[in-house]
């Protein structure tokens, strides 16, 4: 299995640009590789470049909400920020 | 940094959830909580977070692999379809090693099948389009993830006026999937790890009988292992607090009400069967979708005379087991001797997303020699 | 019996299974006999090892290492039946000629001469032919080797695809220093000369089937004089493999199984450039296992390593050179990599063929 494709992964592209003739085609980036997605189930999304999708078999299944993304991280900061002044707490309180 | 993905992999982070997972444990109790997507089985594989959890969490494996899924027969018929003369038979890579009754895609592809490895059900259109003289088939797998792009495929087929592509439809529906885990009399669970890529199609609704019938919590993940192991968080602090509710960790990818056109789509396309057979888990109604009339032309079974023979899993596989998590890989009484990821005898095995190859690579070494050895 | 213990017992089975004797179940050749993982080291084992055997050809290493009156040679041979011919960075010509001179550089050989046999496909443009022959004439200058003899045959149309080349090349070793797979002891560190995958990833895209561009070129080169400059260096040198059919995953293995020790590395450390990432994210492949064809994997006695490190980067062909991890005692015959997450997680030795036809 080592090396083996796996192919049901979903993984976040920057769009670059919308296909003139072919609205539901966007040229997407992943990390410096670009490939045209098909953004037809998006319809009804105002899809633009700059946004993020995810991108599953050649299809983006949907806009990355980086409003989301941003209070996910910070949650995940605070927790990482208590946890860390807890160890700092810890530690401090056996310099004595 | 890549956006969206080194941010969940933090390691100081992952170390601080731990700590929060293992203070919401009620001491001497133990918790078994299931993730039933192979995407989600695999991450939590590749990176280890097993290693992370407290002694008294255990993770169960669940069927949520759609190659994993695929009895014997079906594989035989996608065989005979890629057999046919004139055809090419186009599929996702993971599909290529799984074994039929008489070898795999890629046995018969040595044997000289024209089968096409393809990345995107769009490849295997635009091949039909540069093969005018050919049938092109594309093999159709997965959950709720995938069939809307099969149907977009199909759509946008009929729309360019293409006859010479089909799809062979073997998508399942993972609702029933769940059901028959929560009904199977062998598993006492305490909640589950929601599929991530499912629910963007989906939403987070359909999950509400499991929460109000049966009592678990299921919280939505996301695939990196931040994701996880926060939703293991978050199903912890319900399970302390009494609570049981459908909740979402992956809220930047997952709106609750799920993608309506997506859904639109794969009912344009597509009908459910009355009744389809599970590899492991037997036959279950309403599961899995086939090609509606109004697409006939691009329906295999409808264009190919199919065998459609019932094949019985092999007597010494036990993946309806592990498929079930009942077993775990270890446990199967093949596992890494007559069933190993270059021979593999079930599916578990072959799917990289299959509880047995997760295991087999990445999980399988003791614990504390892997650990000792990686001590810097 | 406990549950640990159970499932210690089918752990120490996989494992006696794993060291068994090689024996190829196939009836028929697959293309997964050809990506260099487990089904091509079967098949080497037990029909080409069986039907030769002798004491020349057992290391099996990249090249063969004899004497012949006094002086100590090296000997290889390679073919390629990379598709598409000419693709970014390179073609099928110069990846021969650089492919051949890199199997005998590991072995610290300096290259001499090479031979070449071209099998054509009836219909092929000779224009192409003088394209692919003028690569292997410049490749062999910039490598400081000569052709000096070579075969010519042509089949129907339909049985060659293009061209196919194969290159046998003899080299002369002058120093005495014990190289293999099987030298690796615990503490040797363990270092790659430059980023990987991009040969294989190049290639992949190249193909056109995916409709993915990227900035990518293959990394073939010859690696003979980067190698002199790191054993002048540094001398204690155990072992050095290019990291071709099935990437760095599978000579990491090859020297773990051979060395029977423990190789640990850092997924932090190994160096992957952004494009191959993205484009092995996109397919679903691990750049560890995607070959390259101008970058090998060095294994070093840790007082040597600095140097060894230092003189690679200070040459235009190790500038990326780094690192990525140690020789350990423990566990035997694993590779284990170390997550950027922190957790741990076997590499083992490549099952099937992500990427045919790649070299």
């Amino acid at each position: 299995m080592g090396g083996e494709s796996e192919v049901c992964l979903g993984i976040p592209g920057e769009v670059m640009e919308i296909i003139e003739d072919r609205p539901d085609l966007a040229r997407v980036d992943v990390s410096g590789v670009r490939r045209l997605i098909n953004i037809g189930l998006l319809e009804g999304e105002e899809v633009g470049p700059g946004d993020w999708i995810l991108i599953h078999v050649g299809f983006a299944l949907s806009k990355i909400d980086e409003g989301e993304a941003k209070a996910a991280m910070q949650f995940l900061e605070s927790i990482g920020q208590a946890y860390a002044d807890e160890l700092t707490a810890l530690s401090g309180s056996r310099i004595e | 940094m890549v956006r969206f993905v080194d941010e969940f992999r933090d390691a100081d982070k992952a170390q601080a959830l731990a700590a929060r997972i293992a203070e919401r444990c009620e001491p001497g109790r133990e918790y078994k909580l299931m993730e039933v997507c192979g995407g989600h089985t695999h991450t939590i594989y590749k990176h280890g977070l097993e290693d992370y959890l407290p002694e008294t969490v255990t993770l169960v494996h669940g069927p949520g692999c759609p190659v994993c899924v695929i009895p014997m027969g079906r594989v035989d018929d996608a065989m005979h379809i890629a057999a046919q003369p004139d055809v090419i038979m186009t599929s996702f890579g993971d599909m290529m090693r799984v074994p039929g009754s008489h070898g795999s895609f890629l046995d018969s592809k040595a044997a000289g099948t024209d089968i096409r490895m393809v990345y995107s059900p769009l490849d295997a259109l635009k091949i039909a389009k540069q093969n005018p003289e050919k049938r092109v088939v594309f093999m159709a797998i997965g959950f709720e993830t995938t069939a809307p792009s099969t149907a977009m495929t199909v759509l946008r087929a009929a729309a360019d006026g293409i006859d010479n592509f089909s799809i062979f439809c073997n998508h399942v529906t993972i609702i029933p999937a769940i059901k028959a885990i929560l009904d199977s009399p062998d598993l006492r669970l305490d909640g589950f790890i929601g599929p991530g890529h499912v629910s963007t199609v989906i939403g987070c609704r359909p999950y509400e009988f499991i929460a109000r019938g049966y009592g678990k919590p299921l919280v939505v993940a996301g695939f990196e292992p931040l994701d996880i192991l926060q939703s293991i968080y978050m199903i912890m602090g319900q399970l302390a607090e009494g609570r049981c509710e459908v909740d979402n960790q992956y809220t930047r990818v997952v709106p609750w009400d799920g993608n309506l056109k997506a859904l639109q789509v794969i009912n344009e396309v597509m009908e459910l069967r009355p009744y389809f057979e599970w590899r492991g888990l037997g036959f279950i109604s309403h599961s899995a979708l086939r090609v509606r009339d109004a697409y006939a032309r691009f329906d295999a079974e409808r264009l190919f005379d199919l065998p459609g023979v019932r094949v019985a899993d092999p007597k010494a596989c036990q993946c309806g087991e592990v498929l079930k998590g009942v077993l775990k890989p270890w446990e199967c009484k093949v596992f890494g001797t007559a069933c190993t990821p270059e021979t593999p005898i079930g599916t578990c095995m072959v799917s990289p997303e299959g509880a047995c190859a997760a295991y087999y690579n990445f999980g399988r070494f003791t614990r504390t020699r892997v650990m000792e050895a990686t001590r810097t | 019996m406990s549950t640990v213990d159970r499932e210690q017992q089918v752990l120490e089975r996989i494992d006696r299974a794993r060291r068994a004797r090689a024996r190829v179940k196939d009836e028929r050749i697959t293309l997964a006999h050809g990506a260099g993982g487990k089904a091509t080291h079967s098949l080497i084992e037990a029909v080409f090892l069986e039907a030769f055997r002798n004491p020349i050809l057992e290391p099996l290493e990249d090249q063969a290492v004899f004497s012949v009156g006094g002086a100590r040679l090296a000997f290889t041979t390679d073919s390629y039946v990379v598709r598409p011919l000419f693709f970014p960075g390179g073609d099928i010509g110069e990846l021969a000629v650089n492919g051949t001179v890199n199997d005998l550089a590991m072995s610290g050989a300096q290259p001499l001469y090479l031979s070449v046999g071209v099998i054509l496909e009836e219909g092929f443009p000779v224009a192409d032919l003088a394209r692919v022959t003028d690569s292997m004439a410049r490749a062999a200058q910039a490598a400081g080797v000569q052709v000096v003899t070579g075969d010519t045959k042509v089949v129907e149309r339909g049985k060659a695809d293009g061209c196919y080349l194969n290159t046998t090349g003899v080299g002369v070793i002058t120093h005495d220093l014990r190289l293999g797979a099987g030298e690796a002891r615990p503490g040797d560190v363990v270092l790659v000369s430059g980023p990987i995958g991009d040969h294989g990833v190049t290639i992949m895209l190249a193909r056109g089937e995916l409709d993915i561009e990227a900035d990518l070129g293959s990394d073939t080169a010859p690696l003979a004089d980067l190698v002199q400059r790191m054993l002048a260096a540094a001398p204690g040198v155990r072992c050095m493999r290019d990291a071709t059919r099935g990437g760095v995953a599978t000579i990491l293995n090859e020297i773990a199984r051979a060395s029977e020790a423990a190789v640990v590395i850092d997924e932090r450390a190994i160096p992957v450039r952004t494009e191959v990432r993205g484009a092995s994210e996109i397919l679903g492949i691990d750049p560890l296992y995607v070959a390259c064809e101008g970058r090998f994997v060095a294994v070093v006695d840790p007082a040597n390593a600095d140097a060894a490190l230092d003189a690679l980067r200070a040459h235009p062909l190790g500038a990326g050179a780094a690192v990525i991890g140690q020789v350990k005692a423990d566990p035997p015959t694993l590779v284990l990599l170390k997550t950027e997450f922190g957790g741990t997680r076997i590499v083992d030795v490549l099952i099937g063929d992500p990427l045919p036809r790649i070299c």
